[in-house]
């Protein structure tokens, strides 16, 4: 076991990562594990609420059919999937990786050991995307009960969730790199998460949307392509969209979240070893 | 215990910070088997040594080695044969004591059946088995020290760094640590130990560090310092004018501290020296004790409050 690094030059590379980090992930997965009823819960009543709300409700004074994908309550199934996806990992690396950095100091615990930092950070973003499967699992089950599945597609669901939760955890973790205190994450979650939340092509389609509006939200909002793709997984069809065919769009989205999913993965462990080691 | 072999040796360490250097250019070596004592005011650089020594913060400059092996390159083989107790409390809240362990050993890959078996050794030589079950909230600060020296061992280090593990300690807790300190310096750990308490260093130390500002001001065997700096007797008495008058003429080589309203003598001369001094005022309360680690400490380092 030969390690060799230069320490000036180790800021232009890419994190070394070794089998370590599922010892950081198994850590998350077991204090999960403790609290498991707690944590099934809110995931399970939450897109129960939405469905009532929104589908049920809502939905019965929108008729007609939602861009070609059916009845308004079959449109927000697999955008509540996404939400899903998006808040389980962004929150799992902004607030719940502050605890565990700022006060609980185990980061600091587990870097004093052969772990390095790089892995901890990297084992912490891979929990977030577990914890983005798990939820997002959850909706997709009650999603499937309220019989608003029509693709078979759909078994592919968790491998576009961890993805995506990948995604949503590294930026979170980018914010945790960067947070004077808990406090600061009101700030992306209510400017970046929130808008999202909203305008992503959750609860209605982006076509609606000025055409500004739509290729903006297209080319830097990550919901957007995560909501896009689930559609086509639990629809069996994407939307085709700004004049682009539907495979098409099936290829970008999947390019786009393939890229920045990278690059903020490696940018939120520089951003990270940067905070913890002065 | 201790042995020709160096284990730990630095030269010209160094680690800037912006302007600040939290440590200056220093060169020390730690044998194998040995308990040495870094000792300093606060922000003197003790824990910042410590902290590259386990390879958590990266030297500035210098060179640095564990076991013959360089903290910037192999950084893991070095953190795999090294046990830190840190300064703060880092044990894990969200497990049990035992869990705490357990979790910690597989940051080492020891195996499961292994990290327990350990673990129950572990907690039954800090005094800790009653409490296995019980969640890090419920401890108070002993146990916690002696959890996190317990974690220390986990992986059987070669090398255990103890960052202040006595401070907020009551007596009884002390004692505690100081025993398990000397068991475990009886079975060859290599030891270091940064403390604020000068009983502490003297008591379980081989030798002391006395580091400020960044740089070793002083090394050496604790007896040998107190001999070398401060003698073998501190008289100490109230501020009285005829009092040091009479010390400064009849003592004219000795060291006199007047700090508040307390004067203190130090002299190289064996004891008996200040008997005379005393029999002169037989009215005025002249005490007369052996000198200690704390006299050399501040006769080194000053008595400015740092920080």
């Amino acid at each position: 076991m030969t390690e060799r690094s230069n320490p000036s030059s180790s800021t232009s590379r890419l994190p070394r990562l070794t089998y370590r980090v599922w010892t950081v992930w198994r850590r998350n997965f077991e204090v999960f594990m403790k609290t498991i009823y707690v944590n099934f819960l809110p995931a399970l009543l939450e897109p129960l609420l939405y469905l009532a709300a929104f589908g049920v409700g809502l939905g019965a004074l929108i008729t007609g059919n939602i861009s070609g994908y059916g009845s308004y309550i079959q449109f927000i199934g697999p955008g509540l999937i996404a939400i899903a996806v998006m808040y389980g990992s962004f929150f799992e690396c902004t607030y719940a990786s502050f605890v565990r950095m700022y006060f609980q100091k185990t980061f600091d615990a587990i870097i004093a050991t052969p772990v390095s930092v790089e892995e901890v950070i990297a084992g912490e973003l891979l929990w977030g995307a577990t914890r983005a499967t798990i939820n997002a699992t959850i909706v997709l089950s009650v999603v499937t009960a309220f019989g608003l599945v029509s693709s078979p597609l759909f078994l592919l669901v968790p491998v576009l969730t961890f993805f995506g939760g990948l995604l949503f955890a590294s930026l979170g973790m980018c914010f945790t790199a960067l947070a004077p205190n808990i406090d600061f994450f009101n700030f992306p979650a209510f400017l970046f998460i929130t808008p999202m939340f909203l305008l992503g092509g959750t609860f209605f389609p982006l076509s609606l949307l000025p055409g500004a509006v739509q290729t903006v939200a297209f080319a830097v909002l990550p919901l957007t392509h995560v909501v896009n793709l689930m559609r086509g997984l639990v629809l069996g069809r994407i939307e085709p969209f700004l004049g682009l065919s539907s495979e098409i769009m099936l290829v970008l989205s999947i390019v786009w979240i393939a890229v920045v999913t990278l690059m903020f993965f490696v940018l939120a462990i520089k951003m990270m070893k940067k905070r913890l080691i002065k | 215990m201790t042995s020709s072999e160096i284990l730990i040796k630095a030269r010209g360490l160094t680690k800037k910070y912006d302007q600040f250097m939290a440590v200056d250019h220093i060169d020390f070596e730690v044998y194998k088997g040995e308990c040495v004592g870094f000792l300093g005011p606060n922000g003197a650089g003790k824990t910042t040594t410590v902290r590259m020594i386990y390879c958590f913060l990266p030297s500035t400059e210098g060179e640095l080695t564990v076991a013959g092996m360089n903290v910037s390159t192999q950084a893991r083989q070095i953190k795999s044969m090294v046990g830190v107790s840190p300064q703060e409390d880092n044990l894990d809240p969200d497990f049990t004591v035992i869990k705490n362990l357990q979790v910690y050993a597989r940051y080492f890959d020891i195996p499961k059946e292994e990290a327990t078996k350990r673990a129950l050794e572990l907690l039954k030589f800090f005094q800790l088995e009653e409490k296995q079950d019980v969640s890090i909230y419920q401890l108070s600060g002993g146990m916690k020290r002696r959890l996190i020296m317990a974690r220390a061992l986990i992986n059987e280090p070669r090398i255990l760094l103890l960052d202040e593990p006595t401070t907020g300690l009551d007596p009884q807790g002390r004692h505690i640590v100081w025993d398990e300190i000397r068991s475990l310096r009886k079975q060859g750990v290599t030891i270091i130990l940064t403390t604020h308490y000068m009983d502490e260093a003297a008591a379980l130390c081989d030798r002391v560090l006395i580091i400020d500002n960044g740089k070793i001001i002083e090394t050496g065997v604790p007896q040998k310092l107190i001999k070398k700096h401060v003698g073998e007797d501190v008289l100490e008495v109230s501020y009285d004018e005829a009092v040091l008058k009479t010390l400064k003429e009849e003592l004219p080589d000795a060291h006199i501290e007047v700090f508040g309203d307390q004067i203190r003598v130090f002299i190289n001369q064996p004891h008996g020296v200040f008997e005379r001094i005393v029999k002169k005022f037989p009215d005025i309360d002249l005490t007369i004790r052996n000198a200690n680690l704390e006299d050399v400490f501040l006769k080194l380092t000053g008595r400015k409050l740092r920080e």
